[in-house]
C-alpha cells in the first residue's frame, strides 16, 4: 500500500489492496460473531430460562467477561494455537480462522449476557400465557428467540462493533500478515508505527464509518419490521 | 373427549411466607351459566383463577379436574388482566397456539378468520398486535382463547383498565362465548357488570370462600355481613 | 428475519471458510522478520520478486528481533531473518536453526531534535554521543523489546562505559514497542534514539526530528537469514524456506536488495558470503 496515497484517494481510484483489507475484515468479524451466536444465543435462552445451582455464578462470570482484555484473549489463543501449543497440529495460527476463534471468544460473553437479559425480561412477560397455552420448552425457546429477535440484533451489533473495532487479538494471532491476515486495525496500528499518520486517521474514518453504516442499516431494518410486526 | 370439567375444589389453602392467601376453600365449578368470582382486592381471586388453570399449585388440599388429578392442555383457557400480546401480528397471535392443536395450515387461517370477525377485528389482522389500543388488545386476546374451542374460559378482570366502549364489547363477546356453551369463570370486582354477565357468584373475602349463590339472590338476599356490605358499597376489611 | 440472517451468517463463513482453505493449499512460507525490514518498505519489494521467480507466498510476521526468534522457537514459523548476531548465534547452538547466512546490512543512525540539547550533532563517536545525552540528561527513548536495535542500542551504552541500568532515570524512557512507536514518541518528546536507516527514511512522521550521528564502524547493522530446524518441528517448510534463503543469497537476490531505494538513498547493502558463518 502506497504511503503516499490519502485514504480517501483509495477510496475513490477503488485501491484494491485496500478494498482486500476491507473484505478480510468484514469476513473475519462477521464470522465471529456468527459463530458467537450459534454458542451464546442457546447459552443466554438456556440461563433465561432455567434455574440451576451455578446459574448465578454463571451469569456474574459472563457479565465480567464482557470486558475481557483483547490481550489476554488474544494470548490465550496464541498459546493454544502455536505449533508449541496443545492445538498446534491443526497449524492456524497466523491464519484468518485463528483471527475468526480469537474475536468469536472475545463477543460469545456479550452475546451470551445481552439475550440473557432480553430473553429472560420478555419470559416474565409471556410466562403465563405461554404456560396457559401449554408451549413445551422447546417451542418457548424458539417462541422467545423469534420475539426478542429485535432486542437480540442489537446485541448482535454490539458484539460485531467490538469485533470489529479491536486490535490486541488479531494482531497476536493473526500476525498482521501483509495481504493474508491484515485487518484495518491492524492496519492502522501499522501505519500509525511508521509516522503515516494521516492514512492511518484516514483507514480509522473508514472503520468508524463502517461501523456507523452496519448499525444504521440495521436499524433501518429494525424500524421496518417493527411496524410490521409490533 | 374425556371432560375437564367440573373443576373440583377439596380444602385447598395457598400460603406466601406466612401470609394465607386461600383458606380451605371447597369449590366445584361445572358446566352451565357463567361463574362471577368477587371480593375486595387481595381477596384472593386471581389466585383461584391461577390454580383453576393449573399455573399454581396449593399448598394444601387437592384439585382434580373432570375427576382426574391433572388437566388436560387445550381445553382451557385464560385471559389476564392485562392482555399478553406476543410480538406479532393479531393474525400470527392467534394461529400461533393453533399448530399444536393439529390443525392444518388452511384450517388455521380459516379458524383465525372466523375468531376475529367474531370480536370485530378481522380489518385488523395484518397490523402489529402490540400497536392496539387496550380494548382490542383484550380483543385479540379473547380471540386467541376462543380459537382453541375451549370448554372452560377463565378471565381475571379482563376489564378492569378498559373504558366503558372498550368493557361494552369483551363484555358482548363473553355473553355470546357463554350462550355457545363455553364456562365462564371470571373476577370481577365491578358490580355492575357482576349484575349484567352472572349466573351465579362465588364471593371470597380475605381468602375465604364465603358465599356462593346464584347472582338474583346473592344481590337480594346476601346471606352473610361481608356479602350484605359488599352489595352495599360499604368497605370490606 | 431471524432466519434470513442466520443463513446469511452461514453463507458467510462457509464461503470464508472456503477461501482460507483455498490459501492454504497454495506455495506458502512464513517468516518471521524485524519491523525495520517490514517498515522499510524492503519486502514489498522484494517479495513479488521472488513470487515472481518461485510462485512461493510468504508471509512475514514483523516482530521485534527477540520476539521473532522466539516465534520460531514455537514453531511456528518456517524461517527467520533478524539482525541481532548474538541472540541468532544463541538460537542455533540451542538447536532450533539449520545454518546462519548473512545476508545483508545496514546502519544506525542516532536521531535526535534539532535543537540538539545534548550537542552531539557532527561527532562521528557515537560513545562520545551516549556519554553526552547521559551527561546532560536529555530525553531518550529505547525500544526496551529485546529487538536488534536495542540490542546494538545496549551494547552501545557498554561501550561507552555506562552501566545504563544504573543510570538510567527520568530521561530515559523504556517504551517497549517497535521502531517506528520509538520514532513518534522521540518526536513527540524531543528526545534521542537509536533507529534503523531504513525505518527512518521511510519514517513519515519527523517532526522536528532529524539524523545526529551516522557513520560510525560500530553503528553497523548485519542482518541474518536461518531455516527453522525441521528436526525440532516436522511442520517446518524446510525445502520452500531454503528456496527463499537461496534466493536471498543468491547472486539476483543480492542484487534485488541493493537496487531498493528510498528517495535515491540505497537503504541495504548485500554482502553475503559463498559460505554460511
Amino acid at each position: 500500500m502506497s504511503g503516499s496515497l490519502g485514504a480517501w484517494e483509495m477510496i475513490v481510484s477503488g485501491d484494491a489492496t485496500l478494498y482486500a483489507i476491507v473484505r478480510l475484515s468484514l469476513a473475519v468479524s462477521l464470522s465471529a460473531v456468527a459463530i458467537a451466536v450459534l454458542i451464546g444465543l442457546p447459552l443466554g435462552a438456556v440461563l433465561a430460562l432455567t434455574r440451576f445451582r451455578a446459574r448465578t455464578a454463571l451469569i456474574v462470570l459472563l457479565n465480567g467477561f464482557m470486558g475481557l482484555p483483547p490481550v489476554v484473549v488474544g494470548l490465550t489463543v496464541f498459546l493454544l494455537l502455536s505449533r508449541s501449543g496443545p492445538l498446534g497440529v491443526f497449524g492456524i495460527l497466523f491464519t484468518p480462522l485463528a483471527m475468526v476463534i480469537a474475536q468469536a471468544l472475545l463477543v460469545v460473553p456479550i452475546i451470551a449476557s445481552l439475550s440473557r437479559q432480553t430473553i429472560e425480561d420478555l419470559w416474565h412477560e409471556y410466562r403465563d400465557e405461554l404456560t396457559a397455552m401449554n408451549v413445551g420448552p422447546v417451542g418457548r425457546m424458539s417462541t422467545l428467540l423469534w420475539d426478542s429477535r429485535f432486542s437480540l440484533l442489537t446485541a448482535l451489533l454490539a458484539a460485531f462493533g467490538r469485533a470489529a473495532a479491536e486490535v490486541g487479538t488479531v494482531m497476536i494471532v493473526g500476525g498482521n500478515i501483509d495481504g493474508f491476515t491484515r485487518t484495518m486495525t491492524t492496519t492502522i496500528a501499522l501505519e500509525t508505527s511508521k509516522g503515516n499518520l494521516p492514512l492511518a486517521m484516514g483507514l480509522g474514518i473508514i472503520l468508524i464509518a463502517l461501523i456507523v453504516a452496519i448499525n444504521a442499516a440495521a436499524w433501518g431494518i429494525r424500524v421496518w419490521s417493527e411496524q410490521r410486526a409490533g | 373427549m374425556s371432560s375437564d370439567l367440573p373443576v373440583q375444589f377439596e380444602g385447598v389453602s395457598v400460603q406466601a411466607g406466612s401470609t394465607v392467601i386461600l383458606d380451605d376453600v371447597n369449590l366445584s365449578i361445572a358446566p352451565g351459566q357463567p361463574t362471577m368470582v368477587i371480593g375486595p382486592n387481595g381477596s384472593g381471586k386471581t389466585t383461584l383463577l391461577r390454580l383453576c388453570m393449573g399455573l399454581s399449585v396449593p399448598t394444601t388440599g387437592r384439585i382434580t379436574w373432570g375427576g382426574r388429578d391433572a388437566l388436560r392442555p387445550g381445553r382451557l383457557a385464560m385471559l389476564f388482566q392485562r392482555p399478553v400480546m406476543l410480538r406479532r401480528s393479531v393474525a400470527d397471535n392467534i394461529t400461533y397456539g393453533l399448530a399444536k392443536a393439529g390443525l392444518s395450515r388452511k384450517q388455521r387461517l380459516a379458524r383465525m378468520e372466523q375468531v376475529l370477525s367474531r370480536v370485530g377485528l378481522l380489518e385488523l389482522a395484518g397490523r402489529p398486535a402490540r400497536r392496539l389500543s387496550g380494548g382490542e388488545q383484550q380483543r385479540v386476546a379473547l380471540a386467541r382463547a376462543l380459537a382453541r374451542e375451549p370448554e372452560l374460559l377463565l378471565l381475571d378482570e379482563p376489564t378492569a383498565s378498559l373504558d366503558p366502549a372498550a368493557t361494552r364489547a369483551v363484555e358482548d363477546i363473553i355473553t355470546m362465548a357463554a350462550q355457545s356453551g363455553i364456562k365462564i369463570v371470571m373476577a370481577s370486582h365491578d358490580l355492575g357488570q357482576v349484575r349484567r354477565l352472572a349466573g351465579e357468584v362465588a364471593f371470597l373475602v380475605r381468602g375465604r370462600l364465603c358465599e356462593r349463590a346464584a347472582a338474583t339472590d346473592f344481590f337480594d338476599r346476601p346471606s352473610t355481613r361481608e356479602a350484605a356490605a359488599f352489595v352495599r358499597g360499604d368497605l370490606v376489611i | 428475519m431471524n432466519r434470513r440472517l442466520f443463513s446469511a451468517f452461514a453463507a458467510l463463513a462457509l464461503l470464508f471458510a472456503g477461501s482460507a482453505t483455498a490459501v492454504a493449499q497454495d506455495k506458502s512460507i512464513v517468516v518471521a522478520s524485524t519491523t525495520s525490514t517490514q517498515d522499510s518498505g524492503l519486502f514489498d519489494y522484494l517479495l513479488p520478486l521472488f513470487k515472481t521467480k518461485t510462485g512461493i507466498d510468504v508471509k512475514v510476521i514483523a516482530q521485534g528481533t527477540g520476539q521473532a526468534l522466539d516465534t520460531a522457537r514455537r514453531g511456528d514459523a518456517d524461517v527467520v531473518f533478524v539482525h541481532a548476531k548474538a541472540q541468532e548465534e544463541k538460537f542455533l547452538s540451542e538447536g532450533f536453526g539449520v545454518k546462519r547466512y548473512d545476508v545483508m546490512y545496514n546502519d544506525f543512525v542516532l536521531i535526535g531534535p534539532k535543537s540538539d540539547p545534548a550537542g552531539v550533532k557532527g561527532t562521528k563517536d557515537i560513545t562520545a554521543a551516549f556519554e553526552a545525552i547521559r551527561a546532560k540528561q536529555a530525553p531518550f527513548v529505547s525500544r526496551g523489546d529485546k529487538s536488534g536495535t536495542h540490542s546494538a542500542e545496549l551494547k552501545l551504552w557498554k561501550e561507552a562505559g555506562i552501566d545504563i541500568d544504573a543510570a538510567k532515570g527520568e530521561w530515559y524512557r523504556d517504551i517497549g514497542q517497535g521502531m517506528g512507536a520509538a520514532l513518534n514518541t522521540a518526536g513527540a518528546m524531543n528526545a534521542y534514539v537509536l533507529s534503523d536507516r531504513g525505518t527512518w527514511l521511510s519514517f513519515k512522521n519527523r517532526g522536528d526530528l532529524e539524523v545526529v550521528v551516522e557513520g560510525d564502524k560500530r553503528l553497523f547493522n548485519q542482518y541474518g537469514v536461518m531455516l527453522v530446524n525441521p528436526e525440532k518441528f516436522s511442520t517446518v517448510k524446510a525445502d520452500l524456506g531454503q528456496s527463499f534463503i537461496d534466493y536471498l543469497v543468491s547472486e539476483d537476490g543480492q542484487k534485488a536488495i541493493s537496487e531498493y531505494k528510498i528517495d535515491g538513498q540505497q537503504l541495504f547493502f548485500p554482502n553475503a558470503a559463498r559460505d554460511p558463518s
